[in-house]
This record gives C-alpha cells, structure tokens and sequence, in this order.
C-alpha cells in the first residue's frame, strides 16, 4: 500500500535497492537466486510444456473425432497419449503450482524475502528444465516413451518395448524427482522457519498450508516413484528381475510403488488448486475464509489419507477382497476433507459479498468441475462399479474433470488474479471474462461425454475404435470442446500478453487482497518489503493500522535489516522473532550443476557408463566448488 | 442362432444378475450425486444473488457458516458414505464376484495374447480364438491368464472386467440370462493394437452350445476339393504353420490363433474386419493394413494361390 516515506527510509530503502540487485540482461536470469525470477522461469518454462501437451491432446482428440480415422499410427498415438500425461502432470501442473506460483508468492504470502535455500531453489529450476529437455529430446528421437504414463510392466520392459522410448521416461523422471524433492525440503523450510513474525502457524495463509501438505506429500511419495523406476532400469538395461514372474518377480510390484506414488500425487495436483482458491475466494468475497482451521487442517489431511488408498487403481487386477473393501473405505474416508472444503468455499461466497470478477469465475468453474469430478470419484469407491468402469472413458472424464476443471482452472484463474502483482498493469475484464466461458464451455464440452462413453463401453487408451458402437457423435462433439477451449485458452494468453505492455497500471493493491503479497508495490521490489511486516492476523493486509505502522518503522530502520543481504528467522508454531539470517546472493553453480547431472543421465542412457561415472565426479566437483563458495560469517 | 441381445458394450444393458446388479448400483449412485450437485449449485447461486452489494463484511455469519460446513461438509456425507459402503462393498460386491471353484459347471480358460484372445475349453480338446460361445442360465467360470503383457477381459454387459496378470489366474463368472451375441474389448492398455483386441461371447441354449463344443472338439475337416487340397498344402509349405496350429494337420504353431475351425468363426484378426473370402484374401495379402503393428507378415501370392488358401480355411467349419 502506498505510505509515505520519510528521508530515513528512502536512505534504507536505496540501500536495500544496492544489496539486493542482480545483475541485468541474460546473466542475471542465469545466475539468478531472486524467488520471483525463478518463479517467472518456471511460469514460462511450464506455459511451453503446456502447450506442448497440448498440442499432444489435440492431435489425439483430432484423431478420435471419426471413427476408424488414420491421422495418426497407432505407434505415434501412444507416444502422443504417454506425453501428454507425463507432460501435464510432471512437466505442467506440478511444477507450473509449486515452481513458478508457489516461488513467486509464498515468499511475499509469509512476509520473507527470499526462499529458505535461494541456490537450492535456482538448481531446483534448472534441474526441472532439464529433465524437461531431456524427456521431450525423446519426441524428436520419434522414440518418445510410448507405454503410458503409468507405464505397467510387463509392457515396459525390453521384451515388448525395446527401443530407449521406456528409458527417457524412466531416466527423465528419476531426473525430474530430484528437482521436485529439492524444491519441497526447501517449501517447507521457508514455510516453518522464514514467515513474519506474528505470523503463527493459525495465522498462516491457506495457500501455504496447500503448499506445505504438497510438500510432505512430494517427500514421501516420490522415493516410491523413483525406486520403482530404479528398478525398471535394473531390470530393463542389467538384466535384474524385479517384475519378472519366471524368475520370482511379480507385475504387482510396478503396480503398488507406481500407485503408492500415483495417488498422492493426485493430491499434489490438486491441493495448490486448494490453496488458490482459498486466495481468490475471500478476496471477492470480502470476507474471510468461513471454517479457515477446518480448511487448514483438511488440506492437510487430503495430503495425509491420500497415503492409504492406492489400490483403488488396481481393483480390477484380482486383489483379495478383503483388501478392495479396506481400500474402498480409505477412498471414502478421504471425501470427507474435500467436502469439508467445498462447502467452506461455497458458504464464504454465499455469505460473502462477491464481485464475480474473471479470477472468481474461474474458482466457481472450478467448484462445479471439482465437484462433478468429485462425485464420479466417490462412485469409484463402489467396487462392483469401478470394476465396471476402470480403464473405460468414464475415468478418463472423472480425473480430466479434476486435473483440467479443478487443478488448471484455478491456476488461470491465479493467472488473472496475481497478474498485476507480477506485471503492475491490470488485464482487460471483459475479454477475461470472455475467456472463462470459453474455457468453461470447451471443458463441459470435451470431458462431460466421455462419462457416457465409458458406459457405453469405450475403454481407454485406443488410438481408434469401430463405426458400430454407437461413439463416434460423442466423440466428435469433445473434439469440438477441445478446439473450443483451445481458443478460450489462447484468449488468455493474448490478453495477458496484451495487457503486460499496454494494461493500465494496477497499483500495489487493485483488488483489496488480504495476504501479505499485496502489502508491497507491483511488481514488488528485489527485497520485496522495505519493512518486514509484523502479523496479527490471518489477513494482514486488512489490518489497515499495522500496515500504516510500516511506514513507521521504515523511518526507524526497524525490522528493515539494511545492512547486509538478510530476512528474520522465526519459530516454527509461534513465529517469534528468532535470528537474522545471511542469506546467499546469485550464482552460476546450480547451472553448471544442473549442466553436470544432465550430461550424466544422457550418458546413463546412451549406455556410456564410465562417462556417466566422470559427468557423476564432476557433479560432485561443482558441488564442493559451490559450497566453497557459501557466504561465510565474518 | 436368434440374436436378441445387442452387440453392444453397454455397462448399463445388462444381461446378466451381476450386471444388473451393477447398473443399479450406477443408477442409485447418479440420483445421490445429482442432489449433492444441485446444493452445491445453490449455494453458488445465493452468493450470484447477493453479488457486488456494498459494505465490505470481512467477518459475520460465521456460526451459521460453521454449521453449514461441519453439517453437510462432515455428517451429512459420513452418513452417505458409509450407507453406500455397506450397499455397495459388502451387500453387491458378492453377487458379481466369482462363485467358489467347484460351484460352477463350466470352465473356460481364456487366454491374453498380443493381440488376440486364445479360448479353450478344459477337459476338452476344443480350442478358438477371439469368439467364446457359452451356455445360457449356466454359471461360467472364465479363468483368465496371459501368454505376454497385463490384458484386462471384459464383456460389459455381463459382468465387471478381470485383469489377465502374468504369474496368476484371475476368474470371472459369466451367466447370461438370454441368448445373445455380447461384444467385449480389451480394457487394460497393451501396445500397439490394444484397439482392436475384441471379442463376441455368444450366448446359446445349453443343446446349441453342446454341439458347438463337439465340433470345436474334432480335428480339422480334410479338404475335399482340389482347390482345398493345393491350399492345404500352401498352408503347410510357407510359413503359416509355423505361427497357427491346425489340429489333426502338421499345422502346429502356437504364436497366432487356433484355425482349427476358422470358418466357424464370424470375424478375422479379433473383430477387427468380417470374416469372408474377400476380407480373409485382404489380410492375407496385407495384415499390416487394417491391424498395423500385428506379428503376421504379409504374402505376396499368386491370385490363384490365394484362392485356393482362402477356399482351404473357408472350408474349416
């Protein structure tokens, strides 16, 4: 908010400016540790694979809007199928929330001015972009991973897949969980050691409770994953036998690690979804959160349960009953924490006073989907009938109701929202809210009929099916929803685009939000606040006092740390003051470290073991250089 | 046989107890979430109502919101929740899963192949492929394996899907109620043409499906013909015999399907294209057309060989 700033604090604030400045131009973004740079890399590194993934989506819709239609071979339609799912789910959602929102916006939500481990954060990126590189050289090799995202074995294994298609998406996600591991540690640390003081954990954001269950989530559920793939590269490429039944291996294995990893992971698509919504919501609604303990403590429950229900993947794959009905009732068991959110969103509108501007469209777009998607889930949980409908398009509608409608509608809607915080220009509403309908439509369009395809017996994963079935209109009109929402999507872009160079200026506040990323100016400055803000309550920003209170302090040089490149620790529950934290500058080391492992992970796949074990030597050189290197207290 | 029963694959046309138990449960469930669908619309729609109001309340209500979200956020849905647990997981699980192994009167043992379905009847020397013919009003007990990758059996309007897992045997009842011809696809993803891996089970009162075991039973019929004759030999001369097996022939391949009794059979290459003489001389010469990516080589033939290859399997009844 604007305050007046005595001759003091212009003294300290220009100090700030100097200590914390990056070098300008291509460099600075290299070498960069600023958390908002290295969210807006992420932001567009995941656009280009979101459209890419897309493309991939539209291709196959095209493909399947006829019956018996040959656009595409059956060998590039499973490579188009497995991209798409890898793409959007490692190389979009996941890193577009937690990598470019999560970055950008905690560090302003809890008041710090940087992330907990800056250069961490800067290689977490750069690892993220390449593996990215790395898993999409595969589609231009034309021998892009082609077995499915969940990739079962036998199927992936060099007796039916011999080519290096399984081992880029083996060997990339290994890669990817490296950059997603570090990224997490570093969310939760900065969550419970960096926030304002004041800021106890009850006063904590939402938004940073949806990142902190992601987070934990990430942690646990990926060593499955990676151990999983671990073991397929063993197995596929040294001639173990891990899920070999001939000599004593079992297909289930691939199955429980995969989906021990797979479910949780449902839940990490969709609790930062949680988290905006809970951002956008109170802002329109004028009011604050309803049930705001409750809301917390579900996310963070969706997180916990989401651990116990993994086989409800596999109940058609001849599971003793007696596990189908326990992994029913965890499935059910975790509706409950969903439909304690719901309803806290729609009761905190209902009883707000809402201004249904383009991000509030997009959060009740999102309700609805989530909902639908929501309930179809919950049928899943009735055995006789998943086994009915499992690996029919009545799932595919169900969870493209959630990771589309529910998990990518509130990162648009973000888009909107915070987009005069990053750019300090306002997009146009109109088209905005053009845009919502479109996308709207196009989504209700392109997934709502495969709920009936699925029970009209359309299995998945086909790269075409018969003109008798009775398929092909309801195919045809979800191709058209797709092209429908394309332009929705594309109608984003433009007006984003648009309104970066020539929207009116927005100010640091334009919608009157409540978390602390609006108490800074637009775009806000390297140090993000001249005076780290004190918190009294879950909305500092509508404390109107202690923010005016700010200014105050700025003149008297309190809670301003000007002399040196620094933000205030606090306690992990009550976060009271702790110590003064030196904080690392810019560095070109998690580059040449990310150069480092990537180099070994293309030689782990080419087969060049001893030049892998050399890139593997020089990691760990870059890494004793790097700390070398660390800033050391004088 | 009088086809009553569609050739569809709809989970909601069901022919059998356990499918219509199915259904029911589908049609119950929908009703339930429609209600939980209009509330949640409601309350989006009261807070439409009362859109752009001034005043800026930031707080109030909270009780009654409070209320709203412990009531129908957590008891109301413990109280569905665990209603349809019970219904669904403990009363209607049973009637669709596979009675006990001596309960039933018929085995069939099919078999996932890449990508193709190999039947056998056990205690039988009857073998096909991709057409399963059973009993009506007679518990089937399908016992499902694979020669290669996971492939899931599935006949919707039948019963729920089985996975055919390598390393175990998953059963499946399979009951009809009606004569019929009930189409079933392939639902577990297993390479390139997962697509068009169908199949027909064709339901038969019990004196109709008895002979049709008898003769699926037999060895294959001698050709009788001199155009049968020199296709027999073709088939046994290049390399057909390597990959099919035609019994009571030196035809003894185990890679494709049983040709046993082809002509018996109304589809070529599981269902992917009619089984006649035109269609067959088709994939004879090309398999690659209509079934990209399938393990059998094309032919290049002399028209005249091809008939009389063509005339040799029409003649496998």
């Amino acid at each position: 908010m604007a305050t007046t700033v005595t001759e003091p604090g212009l003294e300290r604030v220009g100090r700030l400016e100097r200590i914390w400045s990056e070098p300008r131009g291509a460099l600075g973004w290299l070498i960069t540790t600023d958390h908002k740079r290295i969210g807006l890399l992420y932001f567009f590194t995941t656009l280009a694979f979101f459209g890419a993934g897309g493309i991939e989506a539209l291709l196959m819709r095209t493909q399947l809007a006829q019956p018996n239609e040959k656009l595409l071979s059956p060998e590039t339609y499973d490579q188009l199928m497995t991209m798409h799912g890898v793409t959007m789910i490692f190389l979009f959602v996941i890193p577009m929330t937690t990598g470019a929102f999560g970055n950008y916006l905690l560090p302003l939500m809890i008041g710090a001015r940087d992330m907990a481990f800056p250069r961490l954060n800067a290689l977490s990126y750069w690892l993220f972009l390449a593996s990215g590189l790395f898993m999409y050289a595969s589609v231009f090799m034309h021998t892009a991973p082609n077995a499915g995202w969940f990739d079962y074995v036998p199927l992936a294994l060099k007796q039916y897949d011999p080519g290096r298609n399984i081992d880029y998406y083996a060997l990339g996600l290994i890669f990817n969980g490296v950059a997603s591991t570090a990224a997490a540690l570093n969310f939760i640390v900065t969550i419970f050691k960096l926030r304002a003081p004041g800021m106890s954990l009850n006063r904590m954001p939402l938004f940073c409770f949806a990142m902190l269950a992601v987070s934990l989530s990430l942690i646990f559920a990926l060593p499955s994953l990676t151990i999983d793939l671990v073991y397929l590269e063993l197995q596929r490429n040294v001639g173990f036998h891990f899920f070999d039944v001939a000599h004593g291996g079992s297909p289930f294995l691939w199955q429980h690690l995969f989906w021990l990893f797979g479910h949780p992971e449902v839940y990490i698509i969709i609790l930062p979804a949680f988290g905006i919504a809970t951002s956008i919501i109170p802002t329109f609604s004028r009011r604050h959160m309803i049930a705001f303990p409750l809301v917390a403590l579900a996310e963070l429950l969706v997180a916990f349960i989401g651990f116990g229900v993994w086989a409800h993947h596999m109940f058609a794959t001849g599971l003793p009953t007696i596990t189908l009905v326990f992994f029913a009732a965890a499935s059910m068991m975790v509706v409950i924490p969903s439909t304690i959110q719901v309803f806290a969103w729609t009761v905190t509108v209902a009883l707000g006073r809402p201004e249904f501007r383009a991000p509030l469209l997009f959060i009740g777009g999102f309700i609805v989907f989530f909902v639908l998607g929501g309930l179809s889930g919950i049928m899943f949980a009735a055995i006789p009938f998943d086994q009915a409908t499992t690996d029919t398009y009545f799932v595919v509608a169900h969870f493209h109701f959630i990771i589309f409608g529910a998990a990518v509608f509130p990162i648009l809607g973000g888009m909107y929202y915070w987009f005069p915080k990053v750019t300090g220009r306002l997009y146009h509403e109109g088209l905005a809210k053009l845009s919502f309908w479109l996308a709207f439509v196009g989504t209700a369009l392109t997934f709502f009929p495969m709920h009936i395809l699925g029970l009209l017996g359309m299995t998945r994963r086909v790269y075409t099916y018969p003109a008798s079935l009775g398929w092909g209109s309801y195919n045809l009109s979800e191709t058209i929803g797709a092209f429908i929402l394309t332009a929705g999507l594309l109608l984003i872009f433009a007006n984003l685009l648009y309104s970066r160079f020539r929207g009116p200026a927005s100010g640091p506040d334009p919608f009157f939000g409540g978390t602390l990323e609006w108490a800074t100016s637009s775009p806000p400055p390297p140090y993000n606040f001249p005076v780290i803000p004190t918190v009294r309550s879950a909305y500092p920003n509508w404390d109107r006092d202690e923010r005016r209170r700010d200014a105050e302090r700025l003149a008297r040089g309190e809670l301003v740390l000007d002399e040196g490149h620094e933000t205030p620790a606090t306690t992990v529950r009550d976060a009271f003051p702790d110590e003064i934290l030196e904080m690392p500058g810019e560095s070109f080391w998690p580059p040449v470290l990310a150069l480092m492992t990537a180099m070994l992970f293309v030689m782990l796949l080419a087969h060049h073991y001893a030049v892998a074990g050399i890139f593997a030597a020089l990691a760990l050189a870059t890494l004793g250089a790097w700390h070398a290197q660390e800033p050391q207290a004088e | 046989m009088a086809a009553r029963a569609g050739a569809n694959q709809n989970v909601l046309h069901p022919e059998s107890k356990a499918e219509h138990a199915i259904s029911t449960l589908w049609w119950v469930m929908l009703a339930a979430c429609a209600v939980g669908f209009g509330v949640i619309v409601i309350l989006l729609f009261l807070g439409w109502l009362r859109r752009n109001r001034e005043s800026l309340p930031f707080g109030g209500g909270d009780r009654a919101g409070m209320v709203i979200v412990v009531g129908l956020g957590v008891l109301v849905p413990i109280v569905i929740l665990s209603l349809l647990f019970v219904w669904s997981d403990i009363y209607v699980l049973p009637t669709t899963e596979p009675p006990a192994g001596a309960a039933t009167k018929l085995s069939v043992q099919v078999i996932g192949h890449d990508w193709f379905w190999e039947v056998r009847y056990p205690g039988t020397a009857a073998v096909t492929a991709n057409e399963i013919h059973i009993p009506i009003k007679t518990p089937v007990d399908m016992l499902g394996t694979t020669a290669d990758v996971i492939h899931s059996f599935w006949v919707p309007e039948l019963n729920r899907k089985v996975d055919l897992i390598p390393g175990q045997v998953n059963r499946l009842l399979l009951e009809p109620e009606r004569p019929g011809r009930y189409r079933g696809q392939c639902a577990e993803f297993c390479g390139l043409q997962h697509a068009h891996m169908a199949m027909y089970v064709f339901a038969d009162p019990q004196p109709v499906f008895r002979a049709w075991l008898a003769n699926m039973a037999r060895p294959a019929r001698k050709p009788r013909t001199a155009l049968t004759r020199r296709g027999a030999r073709l088939f046994q001369s290049l390399p057909c015999a390597g990959c099919h097996m035609i019994r009571g022939t030196g035809a003894t391949g185990t890679a494709g399907p049983d040709l046993t009794h082809l002509a018996s059979r109304t589809t070529l290459a599981a269902l992917t294209i009619p089984n006649d003489s035109a269609a067959l001389a088709g994939w004879i010469r090309d398999p690659q057309h209509d079934k990209p990516g399938n393990k059998m080589p094309g032919f290049s033939l002399t028209s005249g060989d091809t008939a009389a290859l063509v005339a040799y399997l029409e003649s496998l009844k």
